[in-house]
């Protein structure tokens, strides 16, 4: 019995694995927490998306908290999460930079001009290397970046009201009271 | 007219493969001759109407019918010629049609060339293959039509995806995918295996070049992809663990394992089950894979959800098929004899050893691209697999893997004794050792740990398989024998020889580019030079120069290696006018030795671009080692033994009527 019963392995295996799949299929996967959380944004220097022929990079980022959040027109989250940010954008003195991810660069633009641009500035990632280097799972994800341009946070998936109030806004404080 | 030609011959085409699934399958239980005899002749009908929508397909985006929606968001009248056929599995629902022409092709091909195979056993196989079928065009038919249609007809196309318009990425796919419908073949195989309980020699003999022939093509496609990332993404790294390539790596390690026990069951009887489980995975982390990334799951995890229907079918299709398989093999493999017995040290052992390992890694990798979901599921909290993660688990288990590749040709078959195998292997050891050792000399490595241990490896390869060539051929007369064997006696041994000195190819450029690899990232003005790994590049400036739908930006470099000019480079920043965006095409000046890589990066004010200069040294040995593989694999595959159109021996001929005679009840054959 024993014998035979080594051969239900391969099927009790996929049989898990086909749960998980199934799971995922109504999932949210949010909030995976970036390795690179406690590490320095590493280093980039992108065009600008929202003022051609200017560049924005890391430097930009130091000084102050920001946030930085990815997102890309053919995201559907993004769009829901964009009247939240343009929101937070207007009523919060917190800088965000955005980090266009693998799009087309016209439709974005046109799309912050549709929607509002909540950004400071955002960064045109076309190739997707400085989200391969950020870690990216997937958009919108955002960054929490202290002064010394460390990232503190990262939220997977849309922002909402709540999750400002909630968890951004006592981080913020708290690394704004930080040297 | 075209476009509904097309999706009727995709419904004629289930039709068949419903027929092709059924009734030869039903015939071999029943004992109903002509219901067996139905497989080949469906077969080619079925692969037939695949082939006419596949055409139907491509003629539409050759005369620009707008009017299909594929063709409309993935084609441009102003796309060359070359790239408009590229653009049908440019996309999900062509490249579901292309998976499902190349299952017909597969199947075709096994009805022509299975003269010598026992009737029920072709039938079985195709009626499987029929099966899958079923599910794909079922999948396509209901969530993602090629030939649909959309009303207001537009104007003009929006163009494939540039990253696509390129002639490595368009051989990619057929490639790639070749691989991982073939493995279906062994897959069905194995399956028909289970089903009539018989798995002998004889069965690993037909599965054998079936698999290395798909073995060919994921090897030379992964490789074409590894290329091409290389030199179109513009940021010179060749693998990056992204989900899309670990969904090909997955296949390739479960069909090399397939391919290395195949050859275990077919000499010496052992590994049964095993085989066919490995069978059984190969194809289903294909299936895993396509699906994966086809639903968008892996490229964006959030994509997930974004068309329920889709991720549904796809969901039950998997099940069916991956679950149904293992269900089989659950029942089934218990009754099959072991067989073959063998000692702890002896050849089946090393290559149990590789095949565990091969399958760790794949375990591993398929681990590592499932985790994000398995953990979120569970609660356990969220976790990233980078590609660090990757790297270092591929670094762990490789070396041992290298390891056993060396000892593993040289140890006997059945038994062997540990003296006899290290008097063997003890000058490459030493040797290997001491090049490991003066790679890791500071001069060298700089400090670079790595190196002395890619050195080691690479060279412990080579000794011990000269080694093994040269105790061959004192065995064989010396190059006589070799001749001899090349001629057609025995060309396997040489393919695997071939093969594994791909594997070597493979670790040597690895090493030295990750380790030596210099990239520089500068702003340069036109007129001035950088110079790199003794490299001068002189910059003179960028001109603007159209192309058929897309305009560009060339950059001119002139190249000096001291006083003397070795190459020109015209790297090109393109602006496709559809889709309006911007692509990087990078200038290389390629040789053996070192590649010369130079990549625009964006205009800065006054004249100034941002560049990125690289010296990539034996990069090119990476892709020569996938090159080597593939060929090894073909060398193996014209060997006499799978001659596939051949005289049957005596012995094959018994194997014949003996299966002719087991068709009927399969209590019989299992007992």
């Amino acid at each position: 019995m024993g014998r035979s019963l080594k051969f239900l392995i391969p099927l009790l295996l996929f049989g898990g694995i086909a749960l998980f799949l199934y799971k995922g299929l109504s999932m949210d996967p949010r909030a995976i927490p970036s390795p690179l959380i406690g590490k320095p944004v590493p280093e980039f220097s992108l065009p600008r998306l929202d003022a051609p022929g200017e560049k924005v990079t890391r430097k930009d980022l130091l000084g102050k908290v920001s946030l930085l959040n990815v997102w890309a027109t053919w995201c559907v989250s993004c769009r829901a999460e964009h009247g939240v940010l343009v929101d937070f954008a207007r009523t919060h003195k917190i800088p965000v930079y955005g980090l266009d991810w693998k799009d087309d660069e016209a439709g974005a633009q046109a799309w912050l001009e549709r929607l509002g641009n909540p950004y400071v500035a955002v960064a045109f990632d076309k190739i997707g290397r400085t989200a391969i280097d950020l870690g990216v799972y997937g958009a919108p994800e955002t960054f929490v970046i202290d002064k010394k341009g460390t990232i503190r946070h990262k939220i997977a998936g849309p922002l909402s009201p709540q999750l400002i109030e909630d968890e951004l806004l006592p981080l913020i404080n708290k690394l704004n009271q930080e040297g | 007219m075209i476009p509904e030609i097309g999706h009727l011959a995709l419904i004629l085409a289930l039709s068949l493969a419903i027929t092709q699934a059924i009734f030869p399958l039903v015939g071999t239980f029943t004992n109903t001759r002509s219901w067996v005899a139905m497989a080949r002749p469906v077969a080619w009908g079925h692969f037939l109407f695949l082939a006419i929508a596949f055409g139907c397909l491509i003629q539409s985006f050759l005369t620009d019918d707008f009017s299909v929606l594929y063709v409309a968001t993935n084609s441009n009248s102003h796309l060359p010629n070359l790239y408009k056929v590229a653009a049908v599995w440019g996309a999900h629902e062509g490249s579901l049609l292309l998976w499902a022409f190349l299952l017909g092709g597969w199947a075709a091909a096994i009805a022509l060339f299975s003269r010598g195979l026992p009737a029920h056993v072709v039938a079985r196989v195709l009626s499987v293959m029929g099966m899958i079928s079923i599910g794909f065009l079922l999948f396509m038919l209901i969530t993602s039509n090629p030939f649909e249609r959309i009303f207001p007809v537009p104007a003009e196309g929006r163009d494939l995806n540039p990253l696509l318009q390129d002639p490595g990425l368009a051989m990619h796919p057929p490639m790639l995918y070749m691989g991982y419908v073939g493995f279906s073949v062994a897959f069905s195989f194995s399956i028909a295996a289970l089903m009539g309980g018989k798995l002998d020699a004889a069965w690993a003999r037909w599965s054998r070049p079936w698999t290395i022939i798909a073995w060919i093509f994921l090897s030379l496609g992964i490789t074409l992809g590894s290329w091409w990332a290389y030199y179109e993404l513009g940021w010179g790294g060749w693998w990056f663990w992204d989900p899309v390539e670990n969904a090909s790596f997955m296949p390739w390690l479960a069909g090399t394992a397939l391919m290395h026990s195949l050859a275990v069951t077919e000499k010496r009887g052992a590994f049964k089950s095993w085989t066919v489980l490995l069978a059984l995975f190969a194809f289903s982390l294909s299936l895993l894979g396509t699906f994966l990334v086809r639903s968008g799951v892996l490229t964006s995890v959030h994509a997930f959800a974004t068309d329920p229907a889709r991720g549904v079918f796809i969901l039950i299709f998997l099940c069916l098929v991956i679950g149904g398989s293992l269900m089989l093999y659950a029942w089934r493999a218990p009754s099959i004899s072991s067989g073959g017995r063998f000692d702890f040290v002896s050849r089946e052992s090393f290559l149990l050893i590789n095949n565990l390992l091969l399958s760790v890694l794949a375990a591993l990798i398929l681990f590592g691209t499932l985790a994000p979901l398995i953990y979120d599921a569970m609660g356990w909290g969220k976790i990233s697999v980078g590609f660090p993660w990757f790297n270092t688990m591929f670094e762990m288990i490789a070396p041992f893997l290298v390891l056993a590749m060396g000892i593993g040709p040289m140890a006997r078959w059945k038994h062997d004794d540990f003296a006899h195998l290290f008097r063997q292997v003890r000058v490459a050891l030493v040797i290997s050792l001491i090049a490991g050792g003066v790679a890791l000399l500071p001069m060298f490595s700089h400090g670079k740990m790595l190196v002395g241990l890619g050195v080691t490896l690479t060279v412990w390869l080579i000794a011990t398989h000269l080694k093994n060539l040269q105790e061959r051929l004192k065995h064989k007369h010396g190059l006589k024998g070799l001749l001899r064997d090349l001629a057609g006696g025995s060309r396997s041994y040489y393919g695997m020889w071939l093969a594994h000195l791909g594997v070597a190819s493979f670790i040597i450029g690895a090493t030295v580019v990750s380790n030596y690899g210099i990239e520089k990232d500068i702003r340069m003005t036109p007129g001035s030079d950088v110079t790199i790994a003794g490299y001068r590049f002189v910059f003179d400036g960028v001109s603007k120069t159209p192309g058929p739908n897309y305009t560009a930006y060339r950059g001119h470099f002139r190249v000096f290696d001291g006083a003397n000019q070795v190459a020109v480079l015209e790297p090109e920043k393109r602006h496709y006018q559809m889709q309006g965006r911007p692509m990087t095409e990078a200038a290389i000046d390629p040789s053996l030795l070192r590649d010369l890589y130079v990549s625009l990066g964006e205009p800065i004010d006054g004249g100034d671009w941002s560049l990125r200069v690289y010296y990539k040294p034996f990069v090119r040995w990476i892709w020569l080692g996938g090159i080597l593989m593939a060929l090894g694999g073909l060398l193996s595959i014209s060997d006499r033994r799978y001659r596939i159109v051949r005289k049957l021996s005596k012995s094959e001929a018994a194997t014949r009527k003996a299966g002719t005679n087991a068709t009927g009840n399969p209590a019989t054959e299992t007992a």
